[in-house]
């Protein structure tokens, strides 16, 4: 049995993720996203969980310090700096920031939960395949190094005793070549689904910073709850205004251009990646577009929904289309795919998005239907 | 339990070693009890305030959860850890170097004496390793009978109140009590069960909470109003011991009142150390020098003792070291008895020279400090010992924000100013003073707590959140008397939000 403290840390643990349920809307919306630490865990600042107290109020009472130095000069530096060492039993009163490290999973699940979001469902078939070798079970034949002490004792001993050799008072067991046990594998194929995410974003003159914030919130979410749903997943960007290119996720984020809109260029584009790497039996794929409802002309539409119905909707598991609403976009192209395709459809998913309070609910629209 | 073992082989001859040297200088301790761990159960042990078994609480594991984290990431490390019983017991970490063992163990005896000898510890419960296992066990009761987190949303709110105590109930010795009680029971007229003194505080209280209630039980059947609970108010108040009162006066079901009382004797058994954080870590740094470099020290040892005892005396600019400040201010009082450097000839002395080059022989100095471990606390060892002479020579400073540009700022160099300011820090343990100034405030029921005010506000975002715990318990709304930005005002919490009242 481990310490019971491991029983209030798994409490406290609890207690913490319950907090970060009842901040998600803020966490969302204030824009704050957990920070990736490099091995698959987030750091997220936590709202404080101190218990309140009668105590001084900080700035006013300032404090004191040892060194060099004359009035006037700042004593910045990290706080708690030059902390001594030795310790007598936790009786100082923790300034410490709290922060929490979260996995993946951890933060998925909380997401999911909130959200109520389904798990998805992977379509087409499971074609990608990996085998893993799982050391699960005995054979009698192996190398040295994967020789199994107790279980070759114990078929020494076995032997032993049956043949009459067992002496109970002086209990030496000397294992021969027959007795020896080997740890073998076992060869285990594994399933995986593989996705895709193709984000699509508008970055003409009329969208702004707030509305690039906006996506870019929303898609560390979506981005997310698709990475705890597929064990691989691939993410590209493509930008546009006229023109469409593909650009990293860095670019993605901060390039304004300015200049007219064709939507068609950025499907035209994403169509092609599909075909170039992504065979729509082994992926999942997630086109999503983010814009802000501008496009230059009704012909251009016209042309997009074309591609949509012909190239794209037939290889993607859904595609989503975003409208963030800005000052100047009038909106016309969520009006127009509404008209097309209407509520019945299931493969594409409409949303707008008026701002940054509204980003959670178009997540849950987006990826509540599990698909 | 299997996570600690008692030392053996070389540590324990270095054991022997250190404790004959401490014995040679006078120290006076109750046997101390070594225990090796990994730095895992150091973390768990130092999260639960040094005792292996606390009720549970997710508070602990935050605590092991930021130990851990520091440890991790190279931040801190613990070294070493005692817990003030009978016998002490201390915790080396099993990583450590064995000069470092050395000096831990000589720091640790240091702590020793200093637990069993100052005044401020005299009536701390030396069998609290069972106290506190006791009341693990009780509030794991309480939670199967009631709920985990019922009971911890409860303990939550007490916790609020952790830090308002009185220090002079650290004197109120069971004998005063029963005087205290005889006469109140006198006064009642009223027969008044007297308690065993071997029975813990906690469950003293608990049982005087029951037979109030009886007692309560009976009035009103009688008929009689509340008035006679509201006499006993006045004998009392005002009252700093807050989760006494609260106790005693408080519409509680049986076990929270335990509860209250349980956390509120862990409290007191905690608060001479947090009275004498200063003179606790300087004795125990000033003996682990004097052994190391006098007596313990091998050669090849000096360079890595030196190190980390300069890295445990570490100044900082945001900071007080207390082990610093500590071990400098018994080195300089050793030195001054010495030499003679105190009473009214040195004092009304006025030649700087002469001043300087005191020294009468009176070697009064190792004396001395063994004194004034016995009878002070930080705030008394502070105001004694602390000249502008030593406040130079440690380059103190205040420092202030400076709301133009958003720093913190060196403010003055002044020693008036930094004994003050000081002594303001230590002051009530560094706590804000708040009492209960009334029980049944505007005749209804209410209850008025009154801040203290030394100069320092509130942080009112605190405050409010700590009446809303305290109106929780209270069930009535609360009061509060403090001053923000020099003006007097009362705050009322209603059960629903803080707000000031004209």
């Amino acid at each position: 049995m481990d310490h019971p403290l491991k029983r209030d840390h798994a409490r406290f643990r609890k207690i913490i993720k319950g907090k970060i349920r009842d901040n998600l809307r803020k966490y969302v919306s204030h824009g704050e996203m957990p920070i990736p630490k490099g091995d698959g865990t987030f750091r997220l600042p936590m709202p404080s969980i101190d218990t309140p107290r009668f105590k001084f109020g900080d700035r006013q009472q300032g404090g004191m310090g040892q060194g060099e130095g004359a009035q006037g000069d700042p004593v910045d530096g990290q706080e708690g700096e030059g902390q001594p060492g030795q310790g007598e039993a936790g009786q100082g009163e923790g300034k410490k920031e709290l922060e929490v490290d979260l996995s993946l999973d951890e933060l998925a699940s909380i997401l999911g939960e909130e959200l109520e979001l389904p798990k998805i469902e992977p379509k087409g078939k499971k074609t990608l395949q990996s085998t893993t070798n799982k050391y699960t079970s005995i054979g009698t034949v192996g190398p040295d190094s994967l020789k199994h002490f107790k279980r070759s004792y114990k078929e020494a001993l076995k032997r032993q005793i049956a043949s009459g050799t067992y002496d109970p008072k002086n209990p030496i067991i000397i294992p021969v070549r027959n007795d020896f046990r080997f740890r073998s594998s076992d060869v285990k194929i594994e399933h995986e689904n593989a996705a895709v995410v193709i984000y699509m974003m508008d970055v003409s003159g009329s969208m702004g910073d707030e509305q690039k914030e906006i996506v870019r919130t929303e898609s560390f979410w979506i981005n997310l709850w698709l990475k705890s749903q597929y064990k691989d997943i691939e993410i590209r960007y493509i930008i546009h205004d006229a023109t469409a290119k593909e650009v990293d996720e860095e670019t993605f984020f901060r390039t304004r251009e300015s200049g007219g809109t064709l939507i068609s260029s950025a499907f035209k584009l994403c169509r092609d990646i599909i075909t170039a790497d992504y065979n729509p039996n082994e992926w999942n794929i997630y086109p999503f577009h983010f814009s802000d409802g501008d496009n230059w002309s009704t012909d251009d539409t016209k042309l997009c929904l074309e591609i949509l119905d012909k190239d794209i909707l037939t290889c993607s598991n859904v595609f989503c289309y975003g409208q963030v609403e800005s000052r100047y976009g009038s909106g016309q192209f969520y009006k127009d795919l509404h008209a097309h395709y209407g509520e019945k459809t299931d493969s594409v998913i409409l949303s707008k998005i008026k701002n940054k309070e509204a980003i959670l609910d178009s997540i849950k629209e987006f990826l509540g239907k599990g698909k | 339990m299997y996570r600690t073992r008692s030392i053996d082989g070389e540590l324990l001859k270095i054991k022997e070693e250190i404790e004959g040297y401490a014995l040679q200088y006078g120290l006076d301790f109750y046997p101390v009890m070594f225990e090796v761990c990994d730095y895992d159960t150091i973390n768990i042990l130092a999260a639960q305030g040094g005792f292996p078994a606390r009720y549970p609480h997710w508070r602990f594991g935050m605590e092991y959860d930021q130990l851990s984290k520091g440890y991790a990431y190279g931040l801190q490390k613990i070294y070493e850890m005692v817990v003030n019983t009978n016998p002490c017991y201390a915790y080396l970490l099993n990583a450590n170097h064995l000069v470092d063992q050395k000096t831990v163990m000589a720091h640790v005896y240091g702590h020793a004496d200093f637990f069993k000898n100052n005044y401020w510890f005299s009536s701390t419960d030396r069998k609290m390793m069972d106290v506190m296992a006791n009341h693990g066990t009780k509030i794991r009761r309480y939670m199967n009978r009631h709920g985990q987190d019922k009971v911890e949303a409860f303990i939550d709110k007490v916790l609020s109140l952790e830090n308002l105590l009185d220090v002079n109930v650290l004197f109120e010795t069971s004998e005063l009590k029963l005087r205290r009680e005889e006469q109140r029971t006198q006064m009642s007229n009223e027969a008044n069960t007297e308690f065993d003194d071997d029975r813990s505080q906690a469950l003293k209280s608990f049982m005087r909470s029951k037979e109030r209630t009886r007692k309560k039980g009976k009035e009103d059947k009688k008929d009689t109003n509340e008035l006679d609970v509201f006499n006993e108010f006045k004998e009392i108040l005002p009252c700093k011991d807050i989760m006494d009162f609260l106790m005693d006066f408080a519409p509680l079901q049986e076990w929270e009142s335990d509860i209250i009382g349980i956390l509120r004797e862990e409290s007191y058994y905690f608060l001479p150390q947090r009275m004498t954080k200063i003179m606790n870590e300087g004795w125990a740094s000033y003996w682990h020098s004097t052994i190391m470099t006098q007596k313990a020290l091998k050669a090849s040892e000096i360079i890595d003792f030196a190190d980390h005892h300069a890295g445990v005396m570490a100044m900082s600019k945001q900071n007080i070291n207390p082990y610093k400040i500590g071990i400098e201010l018994y080195r300089d009082i050793e030195y001054r008895w010495n030499v003679g450097k105190f009473g009214k000839d040195y004092n009304e002395c006025s030649d700087m020279r002469e001043k300087y080059h005191w020294n009468k022989n009176l070697n009064l100095g190792r004396e001395k400090v063994f004194e004034v471990r016995r009878t002070h606390n930080d705030v008394t060892f502070i105001d004694e010992f602390f000249t502008q002479e030593f406040c130079q020579r440690q380059q103190l400073f205040t420092y202030k924000y400076n709301p133009r540009n958003g720093r913190f700022e060196i403010d003055t160099r002044d020693f008036e100013a930094i004994k003050a300011k000081l002594l303001m820090s230590l002051t009530n343990f560094g706590q804000p003073i708040i009492e209960v100034s009334d029980g049944n405030y505007r005749n209804r029921g209410e209850l008025l707590l009154r801040h203290v005010h030394h100069g320092v506000d509130l942080d009112m975002g605190f405050a409010s959140d700590t009446l809303k715990n305290i109106y929780a318990i209270w069930k009535r709304p609360v009061n509060l008397v403090t001053k923000v930005e020099e003006q007097d005002t009362v705050f009322l919490f209603d059960g629903k939000e803080m707000k000031p009242v004209k």
